[in-house]
Order: structure tokens, then C-alpha cells, then sequence
């Protein structure tokens, strides 16, 4: 029911994001999507992946830190309001949201990634509120 | 001039006979009132009455920096804690301070030192000085303080900070002599420059330590300020500031060695050497009542010469220092340890990562970045947690280390290994001769 996100550290630098996308295309894993957070100095690269626990795997073989964070895909309807609809619910049970960002966008259809401070009490709210999650095997097969 | 000629100046016969019979005095207190002494002479089957003189030092043993550690914070006294008037303290390998402690003579005897090495430097009670060395636990302040005042000069505790009131005040109150670190030096005689103040200054004197130099960058100093530059040396276990200086012909420190016994020992055998050949420069205090130290091992390399000098002093001049024995650095006058920046960092991350220390000088001063690689088990997704842990880092390492430090995070096996072993610093301060 959760997604598991691959989070990679990075220091802000040229090449480094490449050296990255290399390893995974050599392992033939698929980017869903990215998320790239940067500071000065480093980003925290975050990706959905077609296969976490692989790729998590060869970018430990090849030095990096990595991890595999528990995160949380909300479908919503490619209306106005409905990006708002989620955040007003969760904001509602005193959810934080770390961060989101877009896993798909078609015409019909966009799905969110989120990350909250509960993902548990975060996935009983977004059900209650009737909205769909993301089944993790089909983020995994974008 | 000579603040105290009849010692200064005194002959080297005479010295040694004042030596001997402090020495024996000196390992008769040790042996009665600090127990770890006595404990480290019995080890050795010595008796006090086996030293005769002062060329029975050799037969005593060392005392080393360790050795104040584990005896921290007041084992090693001689003196009841009711007689100690004044504590300093200077940061360890470890994290934890080094303490010294001071009765109301050793802190006379400190200002004695200084009172003469100031006059070394042709320093007079005529003249205004500004000590512009850290106040506090750092021995540097308090230290010229007292001396320069024992000396009878207007004294200026201006402490380090702002540097365009100093020079404003350098200014308004004609100050002719002025005491700090060289490379904090360096840095006011930019400010000065910045504020066109030069012409306007009085300035003719200034008496620099606490951290390494070269003769380069001391010349480049009374080119500068267009004055006279001093090389002012101590270490708190000792006493501070005043255990040696430079006078008018900077050719090497003479040390107040009524006070303050020095040997050079080979860096292996830990034998006494010659004069002129390099090795390790150690300490006994002859005279001081608190913390005594016998054979105190400084770490700091040098060669002693004892003839008498052109200026007509008789003490032993050290030569300009060619190194340390062992990894600490000195970084704004502040000693630092690599294993201080591991403690810190195992205490955070729970984990001793690889880092490095990189020490650089930017517009004149010291600046320390540590680089951290970052491990899977202190790696977070959320740039929040990494903000904070930068943060704790940077923080533990400056209460650690007392001075502030720039923590940059950066990948794994990124930073240098040579040989499988991890290069801890990067030193990239030129001090070519």
C-alpha cells in the first residue's frame, strides 16, 4: 500500500546526476519520476523506480548513500480543486507534508507522491476522504 | 633594555648552580604533594635525593599531555585548591580541556616573564599597548595583560572581535605597541589599510604568538605597519604567553630558563641533543608552586643554542619552530586535534565517518572547513534533517574545538585515502620560510 521511494545523496556538482541515471540504465531500471531537492552544496535526489529494492542494491555496490523512504501515491481527478482537495484533508488530522511532488500527469489523471510526518494515519485520512492510492506494482511499472 | 639583568643576563655557571638547586627543590615537592609523580619516580626506583643537579634531569621521567588529561582536572596539584588563585584552559586531544592552575606566585612569575620579554621587544611603561588576544580560558589574553601592566605600560584589553574599533582606538590613543596572533595581525593591518589609517597611527611595535609563523610573514608585517615584529612564545601547561620571545636580532627565543628548564630530546631515543640538532622541545618549571610539570613533552620541534647573544642576554635562544611530533594544529591560536573532530562526530552520527579537515587562510585568517561523507546510516530523504544534522555537526565541532567550523557534507568514498588509511587535513597555510 505504500511506495517505496529510492532517495539518493548528491553532491551539488556536475556529472554527479548523470553518474547516477548511468547506473540505473545499465541495470535496466526505469525512472517513474524524480524529484530533485537541492541546496548549495548537495541535493537529495528522489526517484520512483521500477525496481526499488535492485537499484537500491547496484547504487550501494557503487558507493552512494541511498535509502528506501515509505511514501505515499494519491491519485486525483485533473480538475481544479483537487491537489487542494488532499492537502485540506490532511491539514485537517494534523498531518505534515515533507514534500510532494507529481509521479504522473495525463489528461484525466494525475497522481502525487507524498511524503507526511504519519504515513499511516496519512493513508487511513486520504481513504476516509474517498480518494484513490496509488497501488505501489502499478508506480513500480509506469 | 633589560627588564631583569641579574637573571638575564646572568653566567651560565651561576644559572646552573640557581637551576640545580631549584631542580632539587622542585622533584622534593613533586615527589611529597603529587602522587602521580611520586608514583612515576618510584616506577623509575628514584628518590628525590638521586637528583643532584640539573644534570641529573635526564634520570626523571616525562610528563605529557595525557597525562594532564587523565589527571584532569586538579590531580596534578601540589598546592591545597585553597591556594590557586586563577584557572585557564586549553582544549585536548579528546574533547576534554587541559587544565592549569596558578597560585598567586606562579601568576607573578608569569607576569615576570612577560614584563620581560615585552622590554625584549623594546616595550617600555612609556608605551600604549593593545592586547588584542582572545580573554578568558586562553592564556593569551590575560596572560600580556598582566605582564604588560607588571611592565607598567597603558594597557588596552581590547580582546579579538572588532577590528575597526581597534584601529579607531589604535588611533585616538596613539597605541605604540599592540600584542595578537600574526595572522590576526595581518588581518588588522588590512582594516587599516581599508580605513587609509596608516599615516594617522603610532604604532611601533607589536608582539605576535600563539600560532606558527615565518620569518616571512614577520618581515612582511614590519613592512606593512612599517614597525617591529616579535615572536612571542608560551604554552599554558607551562604558563602561557612569556616562556620565551625574540628580541631586536630575531635570532631565535630566548627562553627564561630560571624558570622555565628546556631540553631538546631526540624524537625516538627521547635523549637530550646537542645544541643546534632539531628534536623535541621540553619543559620543567623550576619555580612554579600550583601545577609543577617535570620534563613536559610539548610536542613542538626545535634546536636550543645556548651562547650568549648579541643583545647580551645569556638565556638559551629556541629556534623558529620546524614542525610538531605529533598531529595537533593551530588554528586561529586555538590547538586542535583531528581525533577532537572524530569524538565530535562519533557523538552525532553514532559512527565515525570519513572526514577531512581543511585548513585554509582566507584575508589573513584561519578558517577550518570539515568535510563529512555522508553514510547511509545518518542519510535522510528530507533536506530538513540534513540542514539540522550540518547544524549539530557544526556545532558539536565548536564546542569541541572552540573555534567555528564550516561542515560540508559530501558522497562516500569521495574524500582521499592513501594507502587505506584516511588523510585527516589538509594544511593549505604557505609557512615557507
Amino acid at each position: 500500500m505504500f511506495l517505496k521511494q529510492l532517495t539518493v545523496f548528491l553532491e551539488n556538482r556536475e556529472g554527479r546526476l548523470e553518474s547516477v541515471t548511468d547506473l540505473l540504465a545499465e541495470n535496466g531500471i526505469n525512472i517513474a519520476c524524480l524529484s530533485l531537492a537541492d541546496t548549495s552544496e548537495y541535493g537529495v535526489l528522489r526517484l520512483i523506480v521500477s525496481d526499488p529494492d535492485k537499484a537500491k542494491a547496484a547504487l550501494k555496490e557503487a558507493g552512494y548513500s541511498s535509502r528506501l523512504t515509505e511514501v505515499l501515491g494519491v491519485r486525483l481527478e485533473q480538475v481544479p480543486g483537487s491537489v487542494n482537495k488532499l492537502t485540506k484533508v490532511l491539514a485537517a488530522d494534523g498531518i505534515n507534508i515533507e514534500y510532494m511532488y507529481t509521479l504522473s500527469s495525463s489528461k484525466e489523471f494525475g497522481s502525487m507522491i507524498v511524503k507526511v510526518s504519519d504515513i499511516q494515519k496519512a493513508y487511513d485520512t486520504v481513504k476516509k476522504a474517498g480518494l484513490d492510492i496509488v497501488d505501489p506494482a502499478a508506480a513500480y511499472a509506469l | 633594555m633589560i627588564w631583569n639583568e641579574a637573571r638575564e643576563c646572568m653566567s651560565r655557571d651561576e644559572m646552573q648552580n640557581m637551576q640545580s638547586a631549584r631542580l632539587r627543590k622542585l622533584v622534593d615537592n613533586v615527589y611529597h604533594n603529587v602522587e602521580f609523580y611520586r608514583k612515576k619516580m618510584q616506577e623509575l626506583g628514584l628518590e628525590p635525593g638521586d637528583i643532584r643537579g640539573i644534570e641529573d634531569i635526564e634520570k626523571l621521567p616525562f610528563t605529557t599531555k595525557s597525562d594532564l588529561r587523565d589527571n584532569y582536572p586538579f590531580g596534578l596539584l601540589a598546592v591545597p585548591q585553597s591556594q590557586i588563585v586563577r584557572v585557564h584552559a586549553s582544549s585536548g586531544t579528546t574533547g576534554k580541556a587541559t587544565v592549569v592552575a596558578y597560585t598567586r606566585k606562579d601568576i607573578e612569575l608569569w607576569q615576570e616573564c612577560v614584563a620581560r620579554d615585552l622590554m625584549m621587544c623594546n616595550v617600555t611603561k612609556e608605551d600604549i599597548i593593545q592586547v588584542a588576544y582572545g580573554y578568558g580560558l586562553f592564556t593569551g589574553g590575560l596572560g600580556l595583560h598582566y605582564g604588560a601592566e607588571n611592565l607598567g605600560c597603558t594597557t588596552v584589553p581590547m580582546s579579538t572581535g572588532n577590528t575597526k574599533r581597534l584601529v579607531t582606538m589604535m588611533e585616538d590613543f596613539k597605541a605604540t605597541a599592540i600584542a595578537c596572533t600574526p595572522s590576526y595581525l595581518l588581518h588588522i593591518a588590512e582594516v587599516i589599510q581599508e580605513m587609509n589609517a596608516l599615516d594617522k597611527l603610532s604604532l611601533k611595535t607589536a608582539i605576535c604568538g600563539a600560532e606558527p609563523w615565518t620569518e616571512k610573514m614577520r618581515l612582511q608585517i614590519e613592512e606593512k605597519l612599517h614597525i617591529h615584529a616579535h615572536d612571542i612564545y608560551g604554552l599554558s601547561e607551562i604558563c602561557g604567553p612569556g616562556v620565551a620571545c625574540d628580541c631586536e636580532f630575531h635570532k631565535g627565543l630566548h627562553v627564561q630558563d630560571d624558570h622555565f628548564f628546556a631540553e631538546i630530546v631526540d624524537r625516538d631515543t627521547l635523549k637530550q641533543v646537542p645544541d643546534g640538532t632539531v628534536g623535541e622541545l621540553v619543559f620543567t618549571t623550576l619555580t612554579k608552586e600550583g601545577m609543577p610539570l617535570i620534563r613536559y613533552r610539548t610536542k613542538d620541534l626545535t634546536s636550543i643554542d645556548h651562547t650568549t647573544c648579541e643583545c647580551g642576554r645569556t638565556t638559551p635562544r629556541i629556534s623558529r619552530f620546524k614542525g610538531r611530533s605529533d598531529d595537533m594544529l593551530i588554528i586561529r591560536g586555538v590547538n586542535v586535534f583531528p581525533s577532537q573532530v572524530e569524538t565530535a562526530l562519533l557523538e552525532i552520527a553514532g559512527t565515525t565517518p570519513h572526514y577531512l579537515m581543511i585548513v585554509d587562510r582566507v584575508n589573513n585568517l584561519d578558517t577550518l572547513e570539515v568535510q563529512v561523507e555522508v553514510e547511509e546510516s545518518f542519510f535522510s530523504d528530507e533536506v530538513k534533517e540534513m540542514e539540522n544534522l550540518t547544524k549539530k555537526i557544526a556545532a558539536a565541532l565548536q564546542s569541541a574545538i572552540l573555534i567555528a567550523v564550516k561542515v560540508k557534507l559530501v558522497e562516500p568514498r569521495t574524500l582521499e585515502r592513501s594507502a587505506g588509511k584516511s588523510v585527516h587535513v589538509i594544511d593549505k597555510r604557505v609557512l615557507d620560510e
